[in-house]
C-alpha cells in the first residue's frame, strides 16, 4: 500500500480527493458567502458561489431579533461547564477503574457501562419529569448536570480508564513507596501522564454539548434560555418560512469560532480522536 | 492485577490497624468512582425504570391524571397504524446510513494513507465537518437542497432539473441520510486511518513478492486486520443513527408523510408535542430493546468475523 506512486496516480488521486471533497467544504463556503447575500440573491440563477453584492445587514439583524448574544454565552458556558465537570468526573471514575482494587469494582463498572448502551433519548420523558419535580425546567441545570453525571460522561470514563491501564505501574510504585495516599498519587503523576486522554474527552464532551439540540427543545422555552442550535432554528418570518440569510449569518457566527480553532489546533484533534482507546 | 497485591502490605505510615492500605484503597476507589456512580443512578438508573413504569399507565397532562393501565400502552403499540413505517423509516435510514457511512469512511482512509504530499491538509478538510455545529451544518444543507436552491441551480446549468429534494419521499430520505454521513464519516475515517497505519508494512512487502495484486491484498490483508475496528465503529454508527434527530427536526420534519419519522422524532412528536407521555415512554423502551438486541447481536458476531483481538 504504502509503495511509491507513479505521477499518473498521484494526478488521479489528487483530483479524486478534490472531487470528494466538494461536499465536505463547499457547505461551508455557501454558507458563509450566502449570510452576506442580500435577500434578493440568495435563490439568483445561476447560483452565485462569490457574492455579486453585499449586505451585510443580516448580522446586525441575527442581534436584533433574537437576545442572540445572550445565546451566545448560554451554549458557551454551558459547554465550558459540562467539558470541565466531565474531565474531573471521568477522569477520576476511569482512574479507579483501572487503577485500584475495591470491592464489586467489575460490577460497578459494568453498570456504568450501561450508560453506554442506553441513548438518552430513551431516558428524556422520566429526565423531564424528574427536571419538572424539581423545578429546573427552563433552566440549564438538565443540560449541565445529565452529561457531566449521566450516560454522556461514560464514554469519557471508558476513554480514561483504558488510558490508565495502559499506565506502567512502575511510577505509582515508586511513589507509594514514597508514602503518597492515592489521591496524591492521582493529582500528581497519573493526571498529569493522561494529558493527551484528557484533550480527546475535552473535545469530544465540547463537541456534544456544543451539538445537543433535543435536550434543550425539551426543557427550554424562553428565548433568553435557548442555546445556538435551538435558537438558529428560531430565524423565521410570520408565516414559519425560515429567513434565510440571517439563519446563514447565524450559522456562520456558531460555526466559524468552533472551525477556526479547529484548523488552528488540526493536529490535536484528529490524533487525540484517533488515540481514545476506540481501537479494539 | 499484581500491582495491587503487591502494595496490599502494611506500610509505615499507617498509624491505626484498621485502616490498612487494603481498606484504604476500598475507600478511595469508592470515593473516585462516587460522583459517577451517583450519575448513573440518578440520570440513567432510575430514570430507566421510569420509563417502564410509565409505560404502564396513561399520562394525562392536562387533566393531571396518571393512571394504571396495564399492557394497554402496549396494546395501542401493536395497534398504532403509523409504527409501521416509523419503524420501516428507522431501518432504511440506519441501513443506508451505516453502509454509505463505512464504506466512505473506508474509501477516505485508504486514499488519506497513501503517500502524497499535503495529504495532511485534505485530512483536515474531510474531517472539518465533525466541528462544524450540527444545526449549522443541517441548516446550510436545507437550504442547498430547496427547490430553487444550490445543488438544483447548478444541475440547472446542465440542463438538469432537480427535484424537489425535501419534499419528495425517496430524495427526502436520500437527503437526510447523506447531509448526516458528510457530517460524521470524518470520525469513521480517522479511526480507519489509524487502524490502517496499524497493519505492519511487511505484511504488504511479503505479498507483493508473491505478486499478489492490490486489491487482493486489501482484501486478504487489510480488511482482516482492521475488522476489529470496523465492527467497532459500525456499533457505534448504528447506535448513533437511532438516535439521529435534530436532522429531521430541520431538514424534513420527518415528512413528506412518515417517510422520514424515525423512531426518536416519532418519540418526541407523541411526548412532547401531543403529551402522551405514557405512550412515548413506550416507544421509549422500543428504541431502548432495539439498542440493545443490536449491540448484542453485533457483539455476538465479533467472534466470527473479527480475525483477532489484542
Amino acid at each position: 500500500m504504502k509503495a511509491e506512486l507513479s505521477p499518473r496516480m498521484q494526478v488521479f488521486l489528487y483530483g479524486l480527493l478534490c472531487v470528494l471533497l466538494v461536499p465536505f467544504v463547499f457547505p461551508t463556503w455557501w454558507m458563509v458567502t450566502s449570510s452576506v447575500k442580500p435577500i434578493s440573491d440568495i435563490f439568483a440563477f445561476p447560483p452565485q458561489l462569490v457574492p455579486e453584492s453585499y449586505d451585510w445587514t443580516t448580522y446586525s439583524k441575527v442581534f436584533e431579533l433574537q437576545p442572540f448574544v445572550k445565546q451566545y454565552w448560554n451554549s458557551a458556558y454551558i459547554a465550558a461547564l459540562v467539558t470541565v465537570g466531565t474531565m474531573v468526573v471521568s477522569s477520576m471514575a476511569g482512574y479507579a477503574f483501572a487503577r485500584i482494587r475495591f470491592p464489586f469494582a467489575n460490577t460497578i463498572f459494568m453498570v456504568v457501562l450501561l450508560g453506554l448502551l442506553i441513548p438518552s433519548e430513551v431516558t428524556i420523558v422520566p429526565l423531564f419529569q424528574m427536571f419538572l419535580k424539581a423545578g429546573m425546567v427552563n433552566t440549564h441545570w438538565p443540560l449541565i448536570l445529565v452529561p457531566i453525571f449521566g450516560a454522556p460522561s461514560v464514554f469519557a470514563t471508558f476513554v480514561m480508564r483504558q488510558f490508565f491501564i495502559a499506565l506502567p505501574a512502575e511510577l505509582e510504585e515508586a511513589a507509594r513507596v514514597d508514602g503518597l495516599g492515592r489521591f496524591k498519587i492521582f493529582r500528581k503523576i497519573a493526571l498529569p501522564l493522561a494529558r493527551p486522554a484528557l484533550a480527546s474527552v475535552a473535545i469530544f464532551t465540547f463537541l456534544h454539548s456544543w451539538n445537543l439540540y433535543l435536550e434543550p427543545i425539551v426543557f427550554l422555552s424562553s428565548a433568553d434560555k435557548f442555546t445556538l442550535p435551538q435558537a438558529l432554528t428560531q430565524y423565521t418570518d410570520a408565516y414559519g418560512g425560515p429567513m434565510w440569510n440571517i439563519q446563514l449569518a447565524a450559522a456562520t457566527l456558531t460555526a466559524l469560532p468552533v472551525l477556526i480553532v479547529f484548523i488552528i489546533a488540526q493536529k490535536q484533534f484528529v490524533e487525540g480522536l484517533a488515540h481514545t482507546g476506540l481501537k479494539g | 492485577m499484581a500491582v495491587a497485591q503487591q502494595t496490599a502490605r502494611p506500610e509505615g505510615r499507617s498509624s491505626s490497624s484498621f485502616w490498612t492500605v487494603a481498606r484504604r484503597d476500598s475507600l478511595a476507589g469508592f470515593l473516585f468512582i462516587a460522583p459517577q456512580l451517583i450519575g448513573i443512578t440518578l440520570f440513567v438508573l432510575i430514570p430507566l425504570c421510569l420509563v417502564f413504569w410509565y409505560s404502564l399507565h396513561e399520562w394525562n397532562v392536562l387533566a393531571n391524571t396518571f393512571t394504571y393501565t396495564g399492557a394497554t400502552n402496549y396494546q395501542m403499540l401493536l395497534e398504532d397504524t403509523n409504527l409501521p413505517s416509523v419503524l420501516g423509516a428507522t431501518a432504511i435510514f440506519s441501513a443506508g446510513l451505516v453502509i454509505f457511512n463505512l464504506s466512505l469512511a473506508l474509501l477516505l482512509a485508504v486514499l488519506l494513507n497513501q503517500k502524497l504530499a499535503g495529504i495532511t491538509i485534505f485530512r483536515t478538510l474531510f474531517f472539518s465537518p465533525v466541528v462544524v455545529s450540527l444545526v449549522a451544518w443541517t441548516i446550510v444543507w436545507g437550504f442547498l437542497l430547496q427547490k430553487n436552491g444550490g445543488i438544483n441551480g447548478v444541475l440547472l446549468v446542465f440542463g438538469i432539473e432537480g427535484p424537489n429534494w425535501l419534499r419528495e419521499p425517496v430524495t427526502a430520505m436520500i437527503s437526510v441520510i447523506v447531509v448526516q454521513v458528510f457530517k460524521n464519516v470524518g470520525l469513521n475515517m480517522i479511526l480507519f486511518l489509524a487502524a490502517l497505519q496499524g497493519v505492519p508494512n511487511e505484511l504488504y512487502e511479503a505479498a507483493r513478492i508473491d505478486g499478489a495484486p492490490r486489491f487482493k491484498q486489501f482484501r486478504r490483508i487489510t480488511l482482516p486486520l482492521i475488522s476489529p475496528t470496523i465492527l467497532l465503529t459500525s456499533i457505534i454508527t448504528i447506535v448513533g443513527s437511532l438516535q439521529v434527530f435534530a436532522q429531521i427536526a430541520v431538514l424534513t420534519q420527518g415528512g413528506p408523510g412518515l417517510t422520514t419519522t424515525v423512531l426518536v422524532y416519532y418519540l418526541y412528536q407523541q411526548a412532547f408535542q401531543f403529551h402522551l407521555f405514557g405512550y412515548g415512554s413506550t416507544l421509549s423502551i422500543v428504541l431502548f430493546a432495539i439498542v440493545a438486541v443490536l449491540t448484542f447481536a453485533q457483539w455476538q458476531m465479533r467472534k466470527r468475523i473479527v480475525f483477532y483481538e489484542s
